[in-house]
């Protein structure tokens, strides 16, 4: 996060890998990041349509030279079928967000069931004194999602981290 | 081999697999965790089994067998602190790309995850300093795990692999059988296939781009004052030959890297010396004023480059090397080729049109040639100068030269004339000090018929003295010859040179005598102070190989001697602090 703040040059990257399927490729995978120096912003995994295979999705602050650099070095670990960086305008990016907020009353129920509807999220869970919600969509969404929800104060927040694809070609 | 599928224990198929991988010796030492191996051994005579002092012996032994033979080198060691006092030599084949195969043995399955006795997961700690690492917990993954580590290690850039074993798995029986290398590399496991297919670079590379091959020609013919830098990448693809060629039909000056030493003729005429922090006045002006540079299988490590900005820069960097994440990180080029040397060149050369002449810029690099930066001996003590030169009269041509790490280093690396790829075996990458005569041993070991010379200095040597013991125990006469200055000498420079001369910690005013030290191992020890002394110990040594006891001799030099040049870390290349 610091180096991020230092220094104007960094941008964010999306990469996708995959792997094989096997006990201890996660480890090999975050022992790179860290050994060259990345703090991991986000990071999913799951198998693909192959279940010998998993696919992550990583994002992180770099600059053009060191991304390079770190993806031909992620490209040497033997488990790696391929590194790719995602350019953002030919890709969809998507993380998921469950958040509870307290909702005592009928009129914040109200403002924050609107809220939800707006930002295409759903109720998953009520009580009388919360409201659980999912959404979908890019950091950008789901940021300003919880940025609109903060006020009626905030129990618990999760997110997946991005996952991202290719678009298809037109 | 017969085709037969048996039912073995782990242990067997273990042997078994080593055997189909050509294995005939192991470096390593025994405990609980890989008794069943251990007992199936006693089995294996066929197997020669050098057990060393301490476990960092056998890792280092495994190294210098592997890089002076051009095989796999084979280490065992057993679980908990076996495995881990591996770990410097790990790192320092990993540093140096050495292929070397390092087999531990964990406990039990049903015991892992429970801090059980002497477990550690070593896996984990190896992962940052091998090519791949491998847990087997099943007896049914052992031979295809042993199969592709083994691949793996001797594919692509060349590094260390290590497998792990669980203890279970060493006993259990599965169907074995055999498989030979290259029946493995087609098609037989998925994995392999998958890397072949993709050109991992962690097993090959795509094919050779023909555009950049051309380009190179093209940049060669235009260029006046090129400069070629031959790197460890050489010795390992054995491109000596075509690299010589390459030199001659460029007329280019040759400077040497640490790791490439021996790949390019000592006494070529176009050889400019080392390169770097100490490297010649020849090749660091060639460097510095070169319009082409052509580094072959080197990665522009700091020792090298010093301040990347100002290096080369005058010239077109061109960068030849089997490994694509080498390429522009540490100094950007201008182009780049990537393949295994060996082919490259032969290509380069087969698209070369013209010879060239460049007596004008050789005239220039030369005439920063000396001799040698050394003083003679004043006050009659002995010199490093004269050690090495009486070393080089005096032993036979081809002697394999193994190193620790300092000043006995640079100088032996500076002076020796190394002739063949895999005559130098020195910790370039990771400066392992202790390294030199756990390598000597496996070099003996690999290469029986020829003379080993151990260089070392006092500190480096009281380090590792105890594999001794292995070197008398297996009668091979290495030649042990101690720079002996009673201190860190490259440290103590460091500080005579930056830090004011304060010898913090560096002064090495204690035992043991070595001479009787080498007496107590039962190996011949003298002490010698003048160059008579010396020559007739040499001579000795040459004239009582067949005792089959190696020689440890203690030449007591100056505590103040330096080595010259020295161009200061990050400073650029020809700003020497020291001619
Ligand atoms: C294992 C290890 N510890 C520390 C160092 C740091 N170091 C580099 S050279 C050196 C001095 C080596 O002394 P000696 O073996 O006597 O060689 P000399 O320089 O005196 O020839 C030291 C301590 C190292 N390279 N390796
Ligand atoms: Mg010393």
């Amino acid at each position: 996060m610091q180096a991020k703040e230092n220094n104007k040059n960094l941008k964010r990257y999306t990469i996708v890998t995959a792997m094989d399927n096997e006990a201890g490729v996660l480890s090999q995978l975050a022992h790179l990041f860290s050994r060259k120096g990345y703090n991991i912003e986000t990071i999913a995994a799951g198998w693909t349509v192959d279940q010998n295979v998993t696919r992550f999705t990583i994002e992180i602050y770099s600059d053009e030279e060191r991304i390079k650099l770190l993806c031909s070095q992620l490209r040497k670990l033997v488990p790696i079928h391929y590194v790719e960086i995602l350019d953002p305008s030919k890709s969809i990016r998507r993380e998921l967000m469950l958040v509870r907020v307290h909702a005592a009353d009928r009129a914040s129920r109200n403002e924050i069931i609107q809220i939800g509807n707006i930002f295409r999220g759903s109720v998953i869970d009520i009580t009388p004194d919360t409201i659980t919600l999912s959404v979908t969509g890019d950091d950008q969404k789901t940021q300003a999602f919880e940025e609109l929800l903060k006020e009626f104060g905030i129990i618990e927040l999760a997110r997946t981290g991005i996952v991202a694809i290719e678009r298809g070609e037109m | 081999m017969d085709k037969i599928t048996r039912k073995l224990d782990g242990s067997e198929i273990l042997i078994q697999c080593l055997l189909e991988q050509g294995v005939d010796t192991i470096f390593g030492y025994p405990g609980g965790a890989i008794l069943n191996v251990y007992d199936k051994l006693y089995d294996h005579p066929e197997i020669r089994h050098i057990l060393t002092a301490h476990e960092q012996g056998a890792s280092h032994a495994a190294d210098g067998y592997a890089r002076s033979t051009g095989k796999v080198g084979v280490c065992f060691a057993t679980s908990g602190p076996g495995s881990t006092n591996l770990t410097t030599g790990v790192a320092t084949a990993y540093m140096d790309s050495s292929p070397v195969v390092f087999i531990t043995c964990n406990v039990n399955s049903d015991l892992i995850g429970r801090d059980s006795f002497q477990e550690v997961d070593i896996t984990g700690v190896t992962l940052p300093i091998t090519k791949c690492t491998y847990t087997v917990s099943d007896v049914k993954n052992l031979a295809d795990t042993v199969r592709e580590a083994f691949t793996i290690a001797r594919s692509g850039r060349p590094g260390p692999v290590l497998i792990d074993i669980q203890k279970n798995a060493t006993a259990d029986e599965y169907e074995y059988s055999p498989v030979t290398p290259d029946e493995y590399r087609s098609g037989l496991n998925k994995r392999i296939s998958r890397l072949i297919e993709t050109h991992h670079p962690s097993i090959g590379y795509p094919e050779i781009d023909i555009k950049a091959v051309e380009k190179l020609a093209e940049m060669i013919d235009a260029s006046e004052k090129p400069l070629l830098i031959c790197g460890g990448g050489v010795v390992r693809a054995n491109a000596s030959e075509e690299f010589r060629t390459l030199a001659n039909r460029m007329d280019s000056p040759v400077a040497i890297t640490v790791m490439g030493g021996g790949a390019f003729g000592g006494y070529d005429p176009l050889k400019t010396g080392m390169i770097g922090m100490h490297g010649s006045q020849a090749s660091n002006m060639a460097c510095d004023a070169c319009d082409l540079l052509i580094a072959v299988g080197c990665r522009f490590s700091d020792r090298v480059t010093l301040n990347p900005a100002g290096f080369a820069k005058n010239a077109k960097i061109v960068h030849i090397d089997i490994d694509p994440s080498e390429i522009d990180k540490n100094i950007k080029t201008d182009l780049h080729i990537i393949g295994d040397a060996k082919e490259i060149l032969t290509l380069l050369l087969s698209k070369l049109k013209n010879d060239k002449k460049n007596d004008a810029w050789k005239n220039y690099v030369f005439s920063f040639r000396r001799e040698t930066e050394y003083d003679d001996p004043e006050n009659g003590t002995l010199t490093p100068k004269q050690i090495l030169s009486a070393a080089a009269e005096i032993l036979p041509q081809d002697t394999i030269v193994t190193t620790d790490v300092g000043q006995h280093q640079m100088w032996a690396i500076q002076h020796f004339k190394f002739d063949y790829p895999g005559q130098l075996i020195t910790s370039g990458g990771f400066g392992t000090m202790g390294f030199g005569l756990g390598a000597a041993i496996g070099v003996q070991a690999g290469n029986p018929e020829k003379t080993v010379l151990h260089v070392t200095g006092d500190g480096s040597f009281r380090m590792n003295c105890n594999e001794l013991s292995t070197e008398e125990y297996y009668k091979m006469p290495i030649i042990t010859l101690i720079f002996n200055n009673s201190t860190l000498g490259m440290v103590r420079q460091w500080q005579h040179l930056i830090y004011k001369e304060r010898y913090s910690q560096t002064t090495l005013d204690r035992g043991p005598d070595f001479a009787k030290l080498a007496g107590a191992y039962g190996v011949h020890g003298v002490i010698v102070r003048d160059e008579t002394a010396l020559r007739k110990a040499l001579t000795d040594a040459v004239n009582s190989r067949s005792d089959g006891l190696g020689w440890v001799i203690d030449c007591r030099i100056d505590i103040d001697e330096m080595v010259r040049p020295m161009v200061g870390g990050n400073s650029f290349i020809t700003n020497f602090m020291l001619y």
